[in-house]
């Protein structure tokens, strides 16, 4: 039971939420924010593979999450709905709900190749270059969308809440939250996997020491290569979904701002810990939705709260740490698999 | 055939030629030091055999290939080893992850493989964590398995280095003075190691080395490097007894 108890944890959050959701018990702003806080982990744990496994630092994760949301969103709209862009719809919406799940991976792939893009000249460099050219590329992106009249410019691209009806009128469930959870877990599940095993500790060798990786036998050219590749491709994932839930995008929400949020949740949680990012990445949601009424003046208490956190805990919540080697007494219930074999 | 050799290799950083027409030969089996003072090029030679840097005009060659221009991690790969003179071992992973991860050059799954877990993956993964422990204990090293490598005493790490440098399973291993910061006891101690395991894994061990106790108990053959330029090779008693190593290590007497 030990070591399964981390799976069933996860099903019965899932079930609840989207139980709850469709039996009508949830608000739909509680909704929203349950399924802000899938797209915030799912953001937060991509961008640690990068910052806190490997050690680079990459500030343009919202650039990835746009190519994807948009990539996604144009899909989805050109294949399901009549519109002034691509007129009418070219399958019925009723396929919505099988193919769904393969755009949005395809969004998220789309992604992964834009990340390639810029690794293959950036990784030429390294630390604070990367940071300024992730940072540009970001800005890149941005632009280039908000200057592509088309699908809306700057004013934005609508539409993708038609393609959710349709999937609604064949069957009434909250399709959206049951897509952000699985895709959450599904992320938190091929982040462990790939850190876990010995291909993936390469790029904890990266952070450790580059040169001693390299002469003992790590690619790290293309470990950094997959890596990059891996984290944005989820962010686009992410994009794809956060674009979905709520049915409209413009280039505004994918700025800097964003891709600083998925930064704060990094470092909140932890570089390196997977648990730290979940953590944070739900910390960091409720924290900014609970202080909603103090308006204008959130930003002043959450950077507060940041520095705090950065004076008093240099490496954020839990650094370089899972959350059962901080609380050892959870490790009765959430036994993870090697742990349980050499218990044996 | 041979199985190193360095022939004519020589290397410029910028003007300044840091190594110069270096040549040596391996027949497989020796043990050799490579000595000189301060900055007279040992260690470039090193990075430059591990592709670290690429030379300016030589040759290396492992079992008649070149390995000139090749990426460090695939002259690992060919079966050279090495350690650093200041340990460079991975500090925030534990011992038997630093062991594990040393596997990666000769990885038989990608990418794919480990997201999906497929056999071929676990085969290999088993593989990697028999290997691993198996050699940890040969090194006497199990009881620290779990252990951060930066939470260990320096011998010890000087130790697990070796042992991440084994698990390559070098035809040739190139120590970077391994006996660096030790005090007489563990001094003591590498040379009965490294002479075990040059024994037990059939290596042919090339070392870099200040400390003239252990140059001079551990080696067969000594070249002495000078300014990029060999000065001298030979047995340790020949090195000893040779004016132009006195000269390069003291100054000249004067008159």
């Amino acid at each position: 039971m030990n070591k399964y108890s981390l799976t069933l944890l996860a099903c019965l959050f899932f079930v609840l939420a989207v139980g709850l959701s469709w039996a009508g018990a949830l608000s739909s702003y509680i909704q929203l924010v349950l399924m802000f806080v899938g797209i915030n982990i799912m953001m937060s744990s991509s961008l640690n593979l990068v910052n806190g496994y490997m050690g680079e630092f990459s500030c343009g994760h919202a650039g990835f999450m746009a190519v994807g949301a948009y990539t996604a969103s144009l899909l989805t709209v050109w294949f399901f709905t009549k519109g002034s862009l691509f007129g009418p719809n070219l399958l019925p919406p009723a396929w919505a709900v099988l193919l769904f799940p393969f755009i949005l991976l395809f969004g998220g792939l789309i992604a992964a190749l834009a990340g390639l893009l810029v690794a293959i000249p950036s990784f030429r460099t390294r630390g604070d270059y990367l940071a300024i050219i992730t940072l540009a590329v970001n800005y890149i992106v941005k632009s280039a969308i908000e200057n592509i009249q088309p699908i809306g410019g700057a004013r934005g691209f609508m539409g993708m809440g038609r393609v959710v009806n349709g999937m609604k009128e064949v069957l009434d469930i909250p399709w959206m939250m049951v897509w952000t959870w699985i895709f959450a877990f599904l992320t938190l599940l091929l982040i462990k996997r790939f850190v876990t095993s010995t291909y993936g500790k390469g790029i904890i060798a990266i952070r450790e020491d580059e040169i001693a990786a390299e002469i003992m036998g790590v690619n790290t050219r293309r470990a950094k290569m997959i890596s990059f590749m891996l984290s944005s491709g989820l962010a686009g994932l992410a994009g794809g979904l956060f674009a979905h839930i709520l049915g409209y995008i413009n280039p505004g929400s994918f700025g800097i701002m964003k891709s600083t949020e998925a930064l704060v949740m990094v470092y909140l949680g932890g570089m390196g810990s997977l648990s730290g990012s979940v953590l944070s990445a739900v910390l960091f949601t409720l924290i900014l939705e609970l202080l909603r009424p103090l308006q204008l003046y959130k930003w002043v208490v959450v950077p507060l709260i940041l520095i705090l956190l950065m004076l008093f805990r240099t490496e954020g919540l839990l650094g370089h740490r899972e959350l059962t080697e901080v609380f050892p007494g959870l490790r009765r219930i959430f036994r993870s698999k090697e742990e349980a074999h050499a218990a044996l | 055939m041979l199985l190193f050799e360095i022939s004519g290799l020589t290397h410029f950083f910028g003007g300044l030629k840091a190594v110069s027409e270096f040549n040596l030969a391996f027949e497989g089996g020796e043990l050799t030091g490579l000595i000189g003072p301060n900055g007279a090029g040992k260690t470039t030679i090193f990075n430059l055999v591990c592709g670290v840097y690429h030379p300016t005009h030589g040759d290396v060659k492992i079992e008649g290939r070149s390995l000139v221009g090749l990426f460090p991690h695939q002259v690992t790969a060919m079966g050279i080893a090495r350690t650093f003179q200041n340990i460079r071992l991975w500090p925030g992973m534990t011992v038997l992850d630093n062991i594990r991860v040393a596997h990666n050059y000769r990885l038989n799954y990608g990418f794919l493989d480990a997201i999906f877990q497929t056999s071929r993956y676990r085969t290999a993964e088993k593989g990697i964590d028999g290997r691993a422990r198996e050699v940890l204990e040969i090194m006497e090293l199990r009881d620290y398995a779990e252990e951060l490598t930066k939470n260990l005493p320096y011998g010890l790490q000087r130790k697990v280095e070796i042992a991440r440098a084994l698990v390559i399973r070098p035809k040739l291993l190139l120590l970077d003075e391994p006996s660096a910061g030790m005090n007489l006891g563990e001094k003591e101690a590498l040379i009965g190691l490294i002479r075990w395991i040059r024994k037990e894994f059939n290596l042919t061990v090339w070392l870099i080395e200040h400390e003239m106790r252990v140059v001079m108990n551990l080696c067969e053959k000594i070249q002495v490097l000078d300014f990029g330029e060999t000065i001298a090779h030979g047995t340790p008693e020949e090195i000893q007894g040779n004016p132009c190593v006195v000269e390069a290590y003291l100054g000249k007497e004067i008159n």
